[in-house]
């Protein structure tokens, strides 16, 4: 069986299954308040975002998100950069990170309702504590990794130290900063949605939520799917910016067959 | 005066035990400016170690190095390295254009009057057509060849090459061996050359020095007079060559 | 570097210098004291929690939310996993689907899971099987595939059925790629059912933390949150000992298929 017949068979057993649950829902098999027919959740799911209120939660979700995710960028990129070039500071900050790296991330949102209430920020903070440890680890095994003949190539063409850390190591590392940044991706989106559920007034995942306070199951499901959709994109988006930006990388995992 | 100068180095290494490695023993050479020099030695009798050393990269434990007149204390401006391994020191972000191009950045040169040089130099190292191809895409001899061309992209004074032909195959070799005299004649570097291949060392040199086992020492300097341009077929079939070669192989014999 | 690990001085003064920093600088400001209550505040209040053993019971409910949720998620889905991975057919028919289920966040599921089981603790060990169901058998089947054919060939030629194949080849040699999925699943898990804890929860770690906060105890609330990571802690330790002690196992063995 070939690639061509394995994906016809996923797909064809994928509409087998809508089909399936359509006729449960409809013949009352299951029980169609907790499991409405798909027909129901796909017209409200065309409604609201047609209306725009999916679009919206979607909107005020991604703002945080994407605050989140580049300020922790921001901060913890350069700091493993920094931490894997300076021994001390790596020696001098570990035993703190390993303190703070057990807590799971939604332990620290009563924190963050506690310094900023329901507000974006709240959701901002909790992302950033989120995706510093995949991407400060990552930064910095990437740095250590950075073979020593690398650096003696730019130490013998006389760079600079700051030259150096821009030209060499910076892009030598590029690959492990992306692993770490690939990995935060769904971390991300897994705490706005959280964090909305816990404490928002708005976003997909409070939208989510909501609707199933309200009984408004169909809804429910459309958020749910709105949010598959949108995972979906945020990876396609990445593995975009994973080509443009480290073209030479992909192109090499390409031929490796990865 | 000579362009580079080795006056009594020796580097030995403390190992973990507290017992020392003498990787170099007392070296005392010169090298005048235009010149193509080779040291040949048996593996692990401290060939990188001495380069390194030379290079700037690695202090010694006694002795000095001095390029242009001044003792170098870490890499030297007017010197390059070539290392070995070419696959880890070439830049795996940057395309060919872009590792040559790193050369003359780090010499200074603005962006505006590198680009045809660097097109000049890939050209002269044999790879015109492959600007825009990345390191991983090419072959260990190519990749080689950029190595170099960067290399020379910094118009360095001296080029010190750690057997840069090493993890070549045999007819590899030959071909970036003719590629790299013709760089050589073109632009009238110094070369300091290390090599294990004797043969190789006969072919492109002026002068070479025959190392010992570690602690390595100067055992013998060679002058190698055959005329120049060199060539693979009538250089290597001189009567002489055969007779050199086999002093230098006789000399490590005894040595190691 | 060589393999001696030294104690790492600089690290601990460090972190003791922060502590100390965070007591003074609470203790003199009556302001601050309320989002970042004095350390010793935080550690009495951490004792006399433990000591009333009031931290227990929600330590407990965590405990054993966490343990049925991550050990039948596993069994599912290493089962699961080495059936698709080993019947191309089975799993031609569900990539597709798991390709359209994998992108959505886990935590998605709470409301339904919320729905259709209501607040308790079948609700919250159903969302953590969900959850940590994904990493498992993603990186089982995956493990069961990259086994090389030819040793499950030799496998036959000497005669060994079935199960034996199963037992001895395909586990094995895809044991490497499972761990990588339980361990994944390992802080998913307890991300899941701390979750689940705080939206829709009477008891339990998650509970407790976010109650304190709404409650305006927030040296009781970073208490918690000392407990809930020395959990983690705690089971990630837990995993590193039975991985070494498995892979100990798998070395007297016939070698697997992957690396």
């Amino acid at each position: 069986m070939n690639m061509r017949e394995s994906k016809l068979n996923g797909i064809v057993f994928v509409f087998v299954l809508m089909i399936a649950w359509e006729l449960a829902a409809r013949l009352h098999w299951v029980n169609p308040l907790i499991v409405p027919p798909l027909s129901r959740i796909f017209a409200s799911f065309g409604t609201l975002v047609a209306s725009g209120d999916i679009p919206l939660q979607i909107l005020a979700s991604m703002k945080r998100a994407v605050v989140g995710y580049i300020l922790a960028a921001a901060v913890f990129i350069p700091l493993g950069i920094f931490m894997g070039l300076f021994d001390y500071c790596h020696r001098a900050l570990e035993v703190a990170i390993e303190m703070l790296r057990p807590i799971p991330p939604p332990a620290v949102i009563p924190v963050a309702l506690l310094f900023f209430g329901l507000e974006d920020e709240m959701k901002i903070f909790v992302i950033f504590f989120s995706c510093a440890w995949p991407i400060l680890l990552n930064t910095l095994d990437g740095v250590k990794n950075i073979d020593r003949l690398l650096m003696n190539t730019a130490r013998t063409f006389g760079l600079s130290r700051v030259r150096t850390i821009w030209q060499v190591v910076l892009p030598a590392c590029s690959p492990h900063i992306m692993t770490g940044l690939r990995v935060s991706l769904p971390i991300t989106l897994i705490l706005v949605v959280i964090s909305e559920m816990v404490g928002s007034t708005d976003g997909i995942g409070y939208f989510i939520l909501d609707s199933q306070r309200r009984f408004k199951i169909p809804q429910m499901y459309g958020g749910m799917l709105a949010l598959a959709v949108l995972g979906y994109a945020l990876n396609l988006l990445f593995n975009l910016a994973h080509r443009s930006l480290l073209s030479w990388h992909w192109g090499m995992l390409r031929k490796e067959g990865r | 005066m000579p362009i580079l100068e080795v006056q009594n180095l020796s580097k030995s290494y403390r190992q973990l035990r507290g017992e020392s490695t003498h990787a170099i023993g007392n070296i005392t050479c010169q090298v005048e400016a235009g010149e193509f020099v080779s040291f040949v030695g048996p593996s692990g009798c401290g060939k990188t170690t001495l380069l390194m050393s030379i290079a700037g990269l690695i202090e010694p434990t006694s002795g000095q190095v001095i390029v242009k007149g001044r003792a170098v204390k870490g890499p030297p401006p007017d010197l390059v390295l070539v290392f070995q391994e070419y696959n880890k020191s070439l830049f795996a972000w940057r395309t060919i254009l872009g590792n040559v191009r790193f050369g003359l950045e780090a010499r200074g040169v603005r962006s505006s009057r590198s680009e045809s040089r660097t097109r000049d130099l890939i050209e002269l190292v044999g790879l015109k057509g492959f600007e825009k191809h990345y390191p991983w895409e090419l072959s260990g001899g190519m990749q080689q060849r950029v190595a170099i061309a960067r290399a020379l992209a910094y118009e360095p004074e001296v080029l010190l090459m750690d057997e840069p032909f090493g993890s070549l195959d045999a007819l590899t070799r030959l071909d970036l061996e003719d590629t790299l005299l013709r760089v050589w004649a073109e632009l009238k570097t110094t070369i300091l050359f290390i090599t294990h291949d004797i043969e190789e060392a006969i072919y492109l040199s002026d002068r070479i020095w025959v190392l010992s086992g570690r602690p390595s020492q100067i055992i013998q300097e060679l002058s190698i007079d055959f005329p120049r341009p060199r060539n693979q077929v009538e250089t290597r079939a001189e009567a002489r060559f055969m007779i050199l070669r086999n002093e230098i192989y006789r000399q490590i014999g005894h040595a190691s | 570097m060589n393999g001696v690990k030294q104690f790492n001085w600089i690290g601990w003064l460090v972190l003791a210098a922060l502590l100390c920093l965070w007591e003074y600088g609470a203790r003199s400001s009556p302001k601050l004291q309320y989002y970042f209550p004095p350390v010793s505040q935080i550690l009495y209040a951490l004792g006399q929690l433990i000591i009333s053993g009031r931290i227990a019971a929600h330590l407990l409910a965590t405990i054993s939310r966490f343990l049925e949720g991550y050990m039948l998620a596993a069994l599912l889905a290493v089962s699961m996993g080495v059936f698709l991975g080993y019947f191309r057919f089975a799993y031609s028919l569900l990539e597709t689907l798991i390709e359209f289920l994998r992108p959505m966040p886990s935590v998605a599921i709470v409301p339904v899971a919320v729905l259709a089981l209501g607040i308790g603790d079948a609700m919250i060990v159903a969302v953590t099987i969900y959850a940590s169901v994904w990493p498992m058998l993603v990186n089982t089947i995956d493990g069961v595939r990259r086994i090389e054919p030819i040793l499950i060939d030799t496998a036959r030629t000497f005669g060994l059925g079935r199960w034996a194949i199963l037992w001895r080849v395909v586990l094995p040699g895809a044991s490497p790629y499972i761990v990588t999925g339980l361990r994944i699943s390992l802080s998913i898990a307890l991300i899941l059912v701390t979750t689940a804890e705080m939206i829709a929860g009477s008891r339990g770690l998650g509970f407790f933390i976010l109650d304190q906060e709404r409650s305006f105890n927030s040296r009781n609330m970073y208490a918690g949150i000392i407990v809930v990571a020395a959990l983690g802690y705690a089971l990630n330790r837990l995993f590193l000992a039975l991985e070494n002690k498995t892979l100990r196992w798998q070395r007297g063995m016939v070698a697997g298929g992957s690396v």
